[in-house]
């Protein structure tokens, strides 16, 4: 899923040369790399948590088949339905059509980011269907016509300046609706209330789906997710089949880890589990007095099968706190809309060829300084940057090497098996370098080459090879 | 260019000693997943990696030699680099190197952790987002008050020393291996 027509290389550009976003993403960013740090500090056991959390995930992958017949079953006896989407059409062709046969107008959603790859905004609005989002920054992100930067805070990208001139714009704002941020907010709500009064469907995402009860966990900080999954008679959850875990006890564990890793919080404001619709047959004790008649739920694979089975098949273990992408040197440089993917950072680089294929998204392995902060900081602990390089290695495979790499990296191979070649080379590579020089600093190197002066000096090589000297200061001392 | 590598590391029994994390990471952990399926190579490259260190590694934790007697002058701060820090975890070694340092003093420089945004060919594919990331850690050596730079990593250094150069900074950058040779009666 595309979310830019700008090259890579534009896109960056673009990122790296506005301001605001630099100053937004850096107190984000910083905040959640500080706090996730704390948090996990409050937890005696928070490595052999980490540990255990990878098992219950790898586990739960690969019997993914087991664990996605038991949830199925157990959704079904709690009462609800259950759709299997093989691709995006089929997902939002299921949405829409359950939307359009119960005559709904407006739905109202919570944060999904599977919802965001599968566009399914459009597709309803398409069908007739309003779709109002009512978390705080995708209501931004909708109001401003743009797509989520983050995949736990869409809207870190923008300033609160840039959000009260949005409302001021789009809402019509008046200036006591502008003083600060809690009158933003309170602006939004009485505009969502609304919303969430008139709408006929509810749709969420999934933080994890519990494959023992059939239950749906979601976790919001604003209480929207409550309202969504609640108010309208209609409760669609639309989630990928890879967020499931075998048992309550296992959703405790994640839980644990989840808002540490994402916010620095011990557990989100509101943890919802939600186990079937309303019940309004049986026993009258049993029977419930408010919440939504029909629970849908839509599995959706799009992908995931293939990376299931591939050598990506550990991004699977993702839980989406996003904290790779806080850690991350680049992400924390060019902001998420740089990667032109709905899933940006490290696990987005490789999220994203994995489900749509290296070809089109060559580059993402590439943003990467491979320095493993990803992995140091992933709850489960998944090694990102061992997929990178292997993606990079598929992206070669698949022609996306330009020439000069692909020869500069032939010859060098070349030479590092011929010695004498080799020290010839250096010698060569020293001369031209310090004929180049001045004051033992390079201020433009030719070629490709001229994107590290672009940067930074280089600098001349020794006037002696290490081998050089070696071989003179290892015969005086030996008396050679 | 793996094979011919552990070749020329197998004329000799002896431990190998790398003064650079990123280079010791990929022979110690890097090669012998490279070359797993190898009949011939699994063994050698396992042999290689088990007798690899890191110089401050093989300082510290193989020698037990933290006071190599060394004197400087100035004000260090010590940049960790991400594969010697996160590939081999070395984070104690060179501090403890460094604090056996006589007439120096030292800085803590801030994020010391993040990468420099050199990332081998990452610095010349990708330029301008490697030049961004590089220009917050100019930011924060300048901000340490620091008048040297020290690090495990010759390629980081390179990187970090380039940019100083090009911001007409007077840091210095030196490797730790040049730190802990020197006496401080030098110049």
């Amino acid at each position: 899923m595309t979310t830019s027509d700008a090259t890579f290389y534009e896109r960056t550009q673009e990122a790296l040369k506005n301001a605001q976003l630099h100053t937004a993403l850096d107190s984000a960013t910083t905040r959640f790399v500080e706090g996730r740090a704390k948090a996990l500090a409050t937890l005696p056991e928070a490595e052999a948590l980490r540990d255990h959390a990878r098992r219950i995930r790898a586990h739960t992958i690969a019997h993914l088949d087991q664990y996605l017949a038991q949830f199925a079953d157990a959704v079904e006896q709690q009462g609800g339905h259950v759709h299997w989407a093989a691709t995006t059409g089929e997902a939002t062709r299921c949405v829409a059509e359950l939307a359009q046969a119960r005559g709904v107008k407006l739905a109202v959603k919570s944060k999904s980011m599977v919802s965001e790859e599968l566009a399914l905004n459009q597709a309803l609005e398409h069908a007739g269907v309003r779709v109002a989002e009512t978390d705080l920054g995708e209501f931004i992100i909708q109001l401003a016509g743009e797509k989520p930067s983050h995949i736990i805070t869409p809207v870190i990208h923008k300033t609160q300046k840039e959000v009260a001139e949005l409302f001021r714009q789009k809402l019509n704002a008046a200036k006591t609706d502008l003083a600060g941020v809690p009158a933003m907010t309170a602006l939004a709500r009485r505009i969502l209330r609304a919303d969430f009064l008139r709408a006929d469907m509810g749709i969420s995402g999934a933080n994890f789906g519990v494959a023992e009860t059939g239950s749906i966990c979601l976790v919001t900080n604003e209480g929207n997710g409550r309202l969504t999954t609640t108010l309208p008679r209609i409760h669609v959850v639309v989630m990928g089949i890879e967020r499931l875990v075998p048992t309550i006890e296992d959703l405790g564990v994640m839980l644990q880890l989840l808002a540490r890793s994402a916010t620095g919080q011990k557990l989100s404001v509101y943890t919802n589990i939600i186990s079937g619709p309303r019940r309004i047959s049986g026993q009258s004790a049993q029977k419930e007095p408010d919440g939504p008649t029909e629970l849908h739920v839509v599995l959706v694979d799009n992908g995931r099968t293939k990376i299931l089975g591939s050598e990506l098949a550990e991004i699977l273990y993702c839980i989406r706190c996003g904290a790779c992408l806080n850690a991350c040197p680049v992400y924390r440089q060019i902001g998420g809309h740089a990667y032109g993917s709905v899933y940006p950072g490290p696990v987005g680089a490789v999220v994203t060829p994995g489900l749509y294929g290296i070809a089109p998204w060559s580059e993402l392995p590439q943003a990467s300084s491979l320095c493993g902060a990803c992995r140091e900081v992933c709850p489960v602990r998944i090694d990102i940057p061992r997929m990178l390089l292997k993606l990079r290695h598929e992206g070669i495979r698949a022609g996306k090497a330009p020439l000069w790499l692909k020869l500069g990296i032939k010859l060098y191979r070349f030479a590092v098996l011929r010695p004498a070649l080799f020290h010839l080379g250096g010698r060569l590579g020293s001369w031209a370098a310090g004929w180049a020089a001045k004051n033992g600093w390079i201020k433009k190197l030719p070629g490709p080459l001229s994107a590290w002066t672009d940067y930074r000096d280089f600098p001349a090589p020794a006037s002696k090879s290490f081998s050089q000297r070696w071989r003179e200061e290892r015969g005086a001392s030996s008396g050679k | 260019m793996a094979r011919h590598t552990i070749n020329l590391l197998s004329q000799s029994k002896a431990p190998i000693v790398i003064p650079s994390g990123s280079c010791a990471d990929m022979i110690i952990h890097h090669y012998p997943k490279l070359l797993a399926a190898d009949i011939t190579y699994a063994a050698k490259a396992k042999d290689v990696a088990g007798r690899t260190y890191e110089l401050t590694q093989f300082l510290v934790n193989v020698l037990g030699v933290t006071n190599l007697g060394a004197g400087s002058r100035g004000c260090l701060t010590y940049h960790a680099s991400c594969h010697g820090l996160r590939g081999l975890g070395i984070k104690e070694q060179p501090q403890q190197l460094l604090n056996h340092i006589d007439g120096i003093e030292q800085k803590e420089l801030p994020e010391t952790e993040a990468c420099c945004g050199f990332g081998g060919l990452f610095a010349v594919k990708m330029g301008n987002i490697s030049g961004a990331i590089l220009q917050r850690k100019l930011d924060n050596i300048q901000a340490s008050g620091a008048d040297t730079v020290v690090g495990i990593d010759v390629s980081c250094l390179m990187n970090i020393g380039g940019g100083l150069r090009r911001r007409g900074s007077r840091v210095q950058v030196r490797h730790i291996a040049e730190v802990l040779r020197s006496t401080g009666t030098e110049k």
